[in-house]
């Protein structure tokens, strides 16, 4: 069986407002899987009911093919999409605790909180309570407490938000190296271009829907039309005259166009040839932002 | 890891936390010098026995055998003097023939009594109290047990509430039961409220004992016993209530008001017990009311107004009210522990379903 956490069918509702609506997806093990979608667009809902912090109305969350338990759970890493830790405690203090609560032995977790801390340079304000921190370190220290127990899944909600540059790339690679041992990651970005530059996997939500599934370049495949972009030494306005041609942007020089099914890309090439110098063609692939704004609509 | 490690741990967290903190410590260190100070401080400062300035040898052996510090002096106007410089409390002067006895602006009752053959007194009613323990003792039982339910109640809540405003409940939710959290932190709350109760008992009693009140004490003693567990039970029946105001409210300056009616459920009993201590039938019918009888049954038992039998009586009425307010408390931090968007009121997390599909879920 491989390691593969499976959301079915899941439906909530808060009140009269549907939420989530037979969401069903995947989260592959040494994948990191993008969840992607507008404010409200059910992110947190679904991670929250991952965790089993809310009920779904129906449907179940299975890990390995079995329907998750508690125990399951306590084998999680979860960044909530609010953060938080204790106020007056000192980052390895609640590292420690977190750690014992998930079901570590001491000599474990203080092993991995000197791994982390060191990883994530919070080495030196260790003692220090987090609410001495600045923010940034207080976000690294939350994602501490999500890896602090070793666990066989992460789930974290927006980890980059609020995070440097630096910190951002510092969290990739604590993440990257947890895929490597296998870990299946689920995290949540507004940051399209983060999600893009990271994750293997994408799921987009819309309404409460998933309306897309799967691997990124999969994704792009199938939401790629035939597009391409021609950069001439004159005037490209001649294009849109070309049979199957239909025009999608125009500047001067550079032309960028979608061909119908069954017309060449060669024969614009040579049109363009014969008309003077070519500096460059090629097909165009869809960005992220591109296929999200193409699939939420 | 199970269920009873989880609220080791917990525990073990609330305690670590609360022992460094202020609020603990000062009520703490508060309470023991009350009680060094109501019982050790009378009598050093009522302060033993007068100092007698006398010349008549004859009436210094009396005084002295009366138990009296004794300075002997040349004559009666050395006497005198010693008394006007303030080196003794009294003279004895035996000028005129009859002893008289000179003080600044206090007739010394002990020389007085020393000098002078007293009919024999007997008492029709030996153990009746001290009119001034009888105002003190209602009124150290309510306090003890007020400030420290209140200010340990309010604790279980501040711990809570700190715990939802930071969300780090999520990720504890996820890990463990929220039973264990609620007990572990009910645990930790009682524990250290018992210790404190405890360490005043004994300097309460360390304290008579030292300063040769025996007889207080073989009256106090007995109430003082009964006072902790019922204080325990009574603390552990209002812990879960304190634990549900404080997942009632979404931030801490929300707990004043959410945790009111808790607060007025401690104060009430409070003042009736200290304003009608004296009031037999009122007593009474206290010292059987859970909430106020951790206080009122010690009391009648100091004034000997309780039967052997009563507080075993109300104790057991108290042990089925803590079980059912304990229910209550624990199914409404259930239910309020996770909802944070908007106010959730005490009906609403008692009806809430949410809390029970989840743990049907876990299950």
């Amino acid at each position: 069986m491989t390691k593969v956490l499976h959301l079915e069918a899941i439906n909530r509702s808060f009140g009269d407002r549907q939420v989530l609506r037979d969401v069903t997806f995947d989260v592959t093990a040494g994948r990191m899987t993008g969840f992607v979608g507008a404010n409200g667009a059910g992110k947190t809902t679904s991670m929250r009911i991952i965790l089993g912090v809310l009920a779904p109305d129906s449907g179940e969350v299975t890990w390995q093919g079995n329907r998750l338990t508690r125990e399951d759970r306590r084998r999680f890493g979860y960044m909530p999409e609010e953060r938080g830790l204790y106020p007056k405690m000192t980052v390895r203090d609640q590292l420690v605790y977190l750690g014992r609560l998930h079901g570590l032995t001491v000599q474990a977790v203080n092993r991995n909180v000197d791994d982390l801390l060191e990883w994530l340079s919070l080495g030196e304000r260790a003692n220090d309570p987090v609410e001495n921190l600045s923010l940034g370190n207080q976000q690294r220290a939350q994602i501490a407490a999500a890896l602090v127990h070793d666990p066989d899944v992460l789930v974290l909600d927006e980890p980059f938000s609020g995070l440097d540059p630096m910190a951002v790339d510092t969290v990739v690679s604590v993440l990257r190296e947890r895929t490597h041992r296998g870990v299946p990651v689920l995290f949540s970005s507004h940051q399209l271009d983060v999600v893009e530059r990271l994750c293997d996997d994408l799921v987009i939500i819309a309404g409460g829907a998933i309306k897309a599934a799967g691997s990124k370049d999969s994704l792009r495949d199938s939401y790629a039309q035939r597009r391409f972009a021609l950069v001439v030494a004159g005037d490209a306005g001649w294009v849109r005259d070309q049979p199957g041609v239909t025009l999608v942007d125009l500047d001067g020089p550079r032309a960028v166009f979608d061909l119908a099914d069954g017309a060449d890309d060669q024969v614009v090439l040579r049109a363009a040839l014969e008309r003077g110098a070519v500096r460059s063609f090629g097909p165009v692939t869809p960005s992220l932002a591109e296929i999200f704004r193409e699939v939420a609509r | 890891m199970n269920t009873s490690s989880a609220i080791r741990l917990i525990a073990a967290r609330e305690l670590k936390v609360k022992i460094k903190d202020k609020t603990f410590l000062i009520s703490t260190i508060l309470f023991l010098l009350i009680a060094v100070g109501s019982t050790v401080l009378p009598a050093m400062l009522g302060g033993g026995a007068s100092s007698v300035a006398v010349a008549d040898s004859a009436s210094a052996t009396t005084l002295r055998d009366a138990g009296l510090e004794v300075t002997q002096v040349s004559d009666d106007a050395a006497a005198e003097q010693a008394v006007r410089d303030g080196d003794a409390d009294a003279a004895v002067v035996t000028g005129g023939g009859e002893p008289r006895v000179l003080a600044m602006d206090d007739a010394p009752r002990d020389v007085i009594d020393a000098l002078s053959s007293a009919p024999t007194v007997q008492l029709l009613n030996p153990d009746a109290v001290d009119p001034l323990l009888a105002y003190f003792v209602p009124f150290g039982f309510a306090i003890v047990f007020f400030f420290t339910s209140l200010t340990f109640g309010l604790q279980i809540a501040q711990s809570v509430v700190e715990e939802k405003q930071t969300r780090i409940v999520e990720i504890l939710v996820a890990s463990v039961p929220t039973r264990a959290l609620l007990i572990g932190k009910v645990l930790a709350g009682g524990l250290l409220a018992l210790a404190q109760i405890a360490l005043i008992a004994v300097v309460t009693v360390a304290g008579l004992q030292l300063t040769d009140n025996g007889a207080v004490l073989s009256l106090i003693g007995p109430s003082i016993g009964w006072f902790v567990p019922f204080f325990l039970v009574g603390f552990l029946m209002l812990a879960a209530l304190w634990a549900a105001v404080g997942a009632l409210a979404n931030r801490l300056e929300d707990l004043q008001g959410v945790s009111m009616p808790m607060q007025l459920v401690v104060m009430i009993p409070f003042f009736l017990v200290v304003f009608l201590s004296d009031n037999k039938p009122v007593m009474t019918l206290l010292s059987y009311i859970p909430f106020s009888a951790p206080t009122a049954m010690p009391v009648r038992l100091f004034t000997g107004d309780a039967a052997g039998w009563e507080p075993l009586l109300s104790l057991g009425v108290m042990v089925i009210a803590a079980a059912i307010l304990i229910g209550i408390g624990a199914r409404v931090y259930d239910g309020s522990l996770l909802r944070t968007n908007g106010k959730t009121t005490f009906g609403a997390a008692f009806r809430d379903k949410e809390s029970r599909r989840l743990a049907d879920l876990n299950s």
